[in-house]
């Protein structure tokens, strides 16, 4: 009993997991067919629209030898990303969430199930992965998508013009984008996504994650409101 | 701090009530007067230009006509950039934002009638005056060192011919010569930058005299990011850097700028170039207008005005403040929340409440950058940070490239945020 405790404790202080485990590799063997247009995985795959999937866990971001990767998937890999249970997991649900203007055009797999179903056949085609989260007890599955009601919010630009501020020490209006990226003329539903992940520290920014974990989510939204606004 | 909007919105309305009922006036716009066009001035004066659309007339008070940036400048010293990328003019701000560039020195502000004095004799009228002055040097702070000495043993910490004048310094050392550096004592101007300095003058000797050496006499027993930069010299410099820390009298210096000789603890080094960083003091207009104690003017951290004239606003490296580090970065963080609160208090715009940022980004070696940043917001009593985080030694050559690569960014991104 004691060390079913301390096991659900670790389990817990390490974070572990908002994944599901045990997917079903067979039913994810059918959902990766919409996958299968870009990517190869098994025997003999190669890199085709997108890089093949061979070991694909435990794979720093970017990895794949020759394959050219879009700059923003080069940001995230500079920026550490290593594909785990959970950030493959993430990616999955909605790419753009992880890495932005990703060249992966997928609108993302809702379905915590799917996804777990997904990982399970891929993790086959990976050599001893680990990171696997063990079958905790009391493991529940977080959304990870802002809640309806978050990107419902309408943004005040006014104050999302006061809030810029703070963005505009870096990133520039205009759109440039050497060394940091443009943040403007995204759409308001992107913007909200992409600085919920930060706060939550899903996205590993540490600037960022600074600057998002204080702003509100009605902050997030007039910011949105605004950037979406200026020329 | 979280907000409530819909309460905010309330609060602020009454405040932008109570504060702009009195401000009616008889003739003509408001007029804001802001001296020292650098990282506050200029931000302040372009978004008080920006923002009130022309509703308040905007005077900035700058003797340069070309504004070298001091941020980067170390990078210049290191064969990183050239002088011309640091020099910044301020004529988009006079011809897109329709403020009035005035190239003069502020010698003089009257409290009581609201004017500016300047050394060509004229005088500005202002109904709020913001002042950046930067930073000037505390008399007497290193032994036989005054301003007269500068061009034998140059600070090189403001932006422009002093840094020119440094590196012009290295270059001519003798092979296997001495470049030495007296660190400032707390609190200065851009914590990281005597050690990015450091870094930077090693990457170019490493080039062109290897077998010169640095000997930094410093009074502090710790600095900014010490971790990072003591790894990088260690691994990119080995045994070419040399500092003395106050166990071993490095707060104890005196120099002779004649002789060039730096002593430290009554021990006398030759060395060939002697760059004298004393402490720091704010910029003599703050002293001259009387909101000065000790060498720092006071300051209210929801709008950073005056604690000693509500009238006056006080921004970047002269203020005192509270936590946040004395920065380019900071200053331009204050100037919005600055810009916001007299526009406010003048045309009865909306009032947000204070939030501030910094982020310093250091080059140690080709490639090789590290940052340090923390959040801010106002209390009663000061600014006060709310989160931070640091580069961490051991770092990927990736990670330092992009944290590198970053600080270009957001050296591009502040420029166009101060001068449009």
């Amino acid at each position: 009993m004691l060390a079913r405790l301390l096991i659900v404790v670790f389990l817990g202080a390490a974070g572990i997991s908002h994944a599901e485990v045990g997917g079903d590799a067979e039913n994810g063997e059918r959902l990766f067919r919409q996958c299968s247009g870009c990517h190869q995985v098994g025997e003999g795959a190669t890199d085709r629209i997108g890089p093949h999937l061979n070991n694909i866990f435990d794979r720093p971001a970017g990895a794949a030898e020759d394959f050219r990767y879009s700059s923003g998937f080069q940001r995230a890999a500079s920026g550490g990303l290593v594909w785990t249970y959970d950030t493959l997991d993430d990616f999955i649900e909605n790419p753009r969430r992880l890495v932005s203007n990703t060249r992966m055009s997928f609108r993302g797999l809702s379905d915590q199930k799917d996804r777990d179903d997904l990982l399970a056949y891929l993790r086959q085609f990976s050599a001893s992965p680990g990171n696997i989260p063990e079958a905790a007890p009391t493991a529940v599955a977080v959304d990870h998508e802002v809640a309806p009601e978050v990107l419902a919010i309408i943004g005040d630009p006014a104050y999302g013009e006061y809030l810029s501020g703070e963005c505009t020490s870096c990133h520039q209006p205009s759109g440039a984008t050497e060394g940091i990226p443009s943040i403007t003329n995204w759409p308001a539903d992107d913007f909200v996504v992409v600085m919920h992940a930060y706060k939550e520290g899903v996205r590993a920014h540490p600037v960022m994650q600074m600057m998002a974990g204080r702003l509100s989510n009605e902050e997030i939204a007039a910011l949105a409101a605004y950037f979406e606004s200026i020329e | 701090m979280t907000f409530n909007r819909r309460t905010f919105l309330g609060s602020a309305a009454v405040t932008a009530g109570l504060l702009a009922a009195p401000m009616v006036r008889a003739q003509g716009k408001p007029r804001v007067v802001v001296i020292g066009g650098g990282a506050g001035g200029a931000t302040a004066a372009r978004y008080i230009a920006k923002d009130s659309q022309g509703a308040i007339d905007v005077t900035l008070v700058e003797p340069t006509r070309t504004y070298y940036t001091c941020f980067f400048s170390n990078l210049y010293l290191g064969g990183f950039r050239d002088m011309q990328s640091l020099g910044h003019s301020y004529g988009t701000l006079a011809a897109e934002y329709g403020i009035n560039v005035v190239h003069d020195w502020a010698v003089g502000v009257d409290r009581d009638a609201k004017t500016v004095t300047l050394a060509g004799g004229s005088s500005l009228p202002y109904d709020r005056l913001i002042l950046s002055p930067g930073i000037d040097f505390v008399d007497g702070a290193v032994e036989g060192w005054d301003l007269s000495s500068q061009n034998a043993m140059p600070h090189a910490y403001k932006g422009g011919s002093q840094t020119e004048l440094l590196k012009a310094q290295i270059m001519a050392m003798p092979q296997g010569g001495t470049y030495a550096m007296v660190a400032p004592p707390n609190p200065y101007r851009c914590p990281p930058g005597p050690y990015e300095r450091i870094s930077m003058v090693a990457h170019t000797l490493k080039e062109v005299n290897p077998t010169a050496k640095i000997l930094i006499a410093d009074p502090k027993e710790n600095f900014s990011k010490q971790p990072l930069f003591e790894e990088g010299w260690s691994d990119n410099y080995t045994g070419m850097i040399e500092r003395i820390g106050p166990d071993f009298g490095g707060a104890n210096v005196a120099v002779d700028p004649l002789a060039m000789t730096l002593s430290i603890d009554g021990d006398v080094n030759n060395v060939d170039v002697c760059n004298v960083i004393p402490a720091m003091k704010a910029g003599r207009i703050a002293e001259i207008a009387g909101i000065t104690e000790g060498n720092w003017a006071p300051v209210n951290a929801a709008d950073m005005s005056s604690k000693m004239d509500e009238n006056i606003h006080v921004l970047g490296d002269a203020a005192a403040q509270g936590d946040m580090p004395k920065s380019g970065f900071s200053a331009n963080s204050q100037a919005k929340v600055c810009a916001n609160a007299v526009r406010g208090a003048l045309t009865g715009s909306t009032v947000f409440p204070a939030r501030f940022a910094n982020t310093c980004w250091s080059l140690i070696d080709t490639n090789d950058g590290v940052k340090v940043g923390a959040t801010y917001e106002a209390t009663a009593e000061k600014i006060a940070k709310v989160d931070g985080f640091v580069s961490q030694t051991g770092e990927s050559d990736d990670l330092r490239a992009a944290t590198y690569q970053e600080s270009i960014g957001w050296y591009d991104g502040i420029i166009a945020d101060m001068f449009g």
